[in-house]
């Protein structure tokens, strides 16, 4: 489909139709201060051709290193039937493709993703997804608000082991709506929640408490306590997971004593997404059957037509946007649908066993990475804690410098803490997927060990 | 024309309410709401000790095609709800002003009964809005 904007003339004879004299009297309700809005850094117009150089040149500069950096976005292998699949004009053209008599492939596509993804949290109902991890956990934050009947205080537990940049999503998302945040700190020694900075708010009126499972860090929490802590304080445990870590890990519908956690989100990247310089991803919700009235988004439900076949239809709908307006339970009334799509495709490929292996690989290639590197004389891991595949190290050097070396010699290894945590200065997050090999390991190592050298012999 | 009983109050939102003389009411919602909506898949009742005021949203009933806010009709406290509904919604559709009430309220100014509508009034507004 050619995309040609209105000419001039078009748009002339549409003023002169509906009787105005200019298109910027159509916006003039908008105060002028909001509509003017300077792009000074794009041009005013430029060829395709320069455009696609410009682009080559800008991806070139995220493409061809060996990439050890995770920090909530990881490099995977995707099988190539995975996308081949999903770009077909069928899944891939098609806008709000969700009517039941035309949509069929979609829609159990939807219906067989959200099926995979209650398997992988043990939650009992899943939604058609979100944009992000970080906004799904701003729904997650807004959703425990109204679920949680019994609390008063829109007050959320949000610990510092949380992605920094999820916790600005869910404040910006959330602050203005009467919900407040509070800090806890975590564990210096271990990275783990702070549990004494928990019980202060024993006692307190707490909404929900997000427990990250690997947290930021990478570092495991101890979840079924924090999960009982919870629910025995009236509050809602909000799991925040990477979902390629449930193949090895206990679902958060097995969590604590009870019934495991209310609410399970997370960054659906790692499955099938490709690292794009930020997106798109898709986000994860889940949550048990208690509070699926209060769940975002749309669902897709399994039912008989007349003649008794199986076919798939949006379900509880009415809460959503277009029926509830400001009272919706979400005011983003869409889904990540080609993400899920390819999600849907990349989990049935590699099966359970696939996936298992390949979270498997990944704890194994980051202990061996962390092996290697805290060997030299020097670096050392920060916690003591296990962790899933990334861990926090502290080099003797000063750490942005030291990366920068090493991306020089085209080694991307990982991402420096200091600005983002008080007390983290020279410290580096890695993380090494299956996606690495022993001697990318070496080649790591080989090239910290001499830009080490190099900045101790300079300093 | 949907049934409208000559003993009940009612309120422009569609809500009926049965009120004792003493100090506490039932309230439910009318024929013609019920089958406006539709069937009924699901309705979110308040919790039996909140304070509402008139006018607030305090429940919810969800058909297939629409969920809509239920009003409180006076001021007071939620003082019983029906459980039956979270299992049988539909007996809001079958029987509207039997079974099928929503809760019942503590009144805590009886005046404010007077200025609720009666049957004949109701009745009116429910035919302006079937034209």
């Amino acid at each position: 489909m050619p995309f040609i904007p209105h000419t001039e003339d078009d748009i002339q004879s549409m003023l002169a139709t509906i009787g105005v004299d200019h298109i910027d009297d159509l916006f003039d309700e908008i105060d002028p201060s909001l509509r003017d809005v300077r792009l000074d850094s794009i041009p005013e117009r430029a060829s395709e051709q320069a455009v696609t150089r410009l682009m080559g040149e800008r991806a070139a500069r995220d493409a061809g290193g060996l990439c050890f950096i995770g920090a909530g976005a990881y490099e995977h292998h995707i099988p190539a039937a995975v996308w081949e699949l999903t770009t077909r004009g069928e899944f891939y053209s098609a806008y709000t493709p969700y009517q039941p008599e035309a949509s069929q492939g979609t829609l159990q596509v939807v219906y067989e993703y959200q099926t995979m993804m209650t398997g992988l949290t043990g939650m009992d109902v899943a939604n058609a997804s979100l944009y992000d991890g970080a906004s799904a956990l701003a729904e997650a934050v807004l959703m425990a608000v109204r679920a949680n009947r019994r609390s008063k205080s829109a007050r959320i537990l949000m610990p510092a082991s949380v992605h920094p940049f999820y916790r600005q999503v869910a404040r910006n998302i959330c602050a203005n709506q009467g919900i407040t945040f509070e800090a806890i700190d975590y564990d210096r020694a271990t990275g783990r929640i702070d549990e004494a900075a928990l019980t202060r708010w024993a006692k307190e009126d707490v909404t929900a408490l997000v427990i990250p499972q690997p947290n930021f860090f990478g570092v495991l929490e101890d979840v079924d306590t924090l999960t009982d802590w919870a629910q025995n304080n009236g509050a809602l445990a909000i799991g925040l997971v990477n979902p390629l870590s449930l193949a090895v890990f206990k679902e958060p519908g097995r969590w604590g004593t009870g019934e495991g956690a209310d609410i399970v989100v997370g960054e659906g990247q790692p499955l099938g997404a490709p690292l794009a310089s930020g997106g798109p991803y898709f986000g994860i919700l889940c949550c048990r059957k208690k509070h699926v009235r209060q769940m975002p988004g749309r669902v897709v439900g399994r039912t008989q037509d007349m003649d008794g076949r199986t076919g798939y239809v949006l379900t509880l709908q009415p809460r959503e946007q277009h029926i509830r307006r400001s009272k919706a339970t979400s005011n983003i009334c869409t889904n990540q649908g080609l993400l899920v799509t390819a999600a849907t495709i990349h989990m049935s490929l590699l099966g359970s066993r696939g996936l298992e292996n390949t979270a498997a690989t990944c704890i194994a290639n980051t202990r061996a990475l962390v092996d290697r590197l805290t060997a030299i004389d020097g670096v050392e891991a920060v916690f003591d804690s296990p962790a899933f595949h990334e861990t926090v190290l502290r080099l003797p050097v000063d750490a942005e410098q030291a990366l920068a070396a090493l991306a020089e010699r085209g080694v991307f290894g990982g991402l420096a803490l200091a600005e983002f945590y008080d007390g983290l200065d020279n410290t580096v997050l890695v993380c090494a997927t299956e996606t690495k090999t022993e001697a990318d390991l070496e080649t790591y190592a080989d090239a910290l060990r001499d830009v080490i050298a190099a900045q101790a012999e300079a300093a | 024309m949907s049934e409208v009983p000559k003993d009940l109050s009612y309120t422009k939102t569609h809500e009926w309410i049965d009120y004792d003389g003493d100090g506490t009411c039932t309230v439910g919602i009318t024929d013609y709401a019920q089958s406006s909506l539709g069937d009924l898949v699901f309705v979110e009742l308040p919790d039996a000790g909140t304070k509402v005021g008139a006018g607030d949203a305090v429940a919810v009933v969800e058909s297939v095609k629409a969920a809509s806010d239920i009003y409180a009709p006076l001021d007071g406290e939620i003082a019983e709800i029906n459980e039956q509904l979270e299992d049988s919604p539909e007996l809001v559709n079958e029987d509207p002003f039997g079974e099928g009430w929503l809760f019942k309220m503590t009144v805590s100014d009886p005046e404010q009964v007077e200025k609720l509508l009666d049957a004949d009034a109701y009745e009116g507004i429910v035919e302006e809005e079937e034209d």
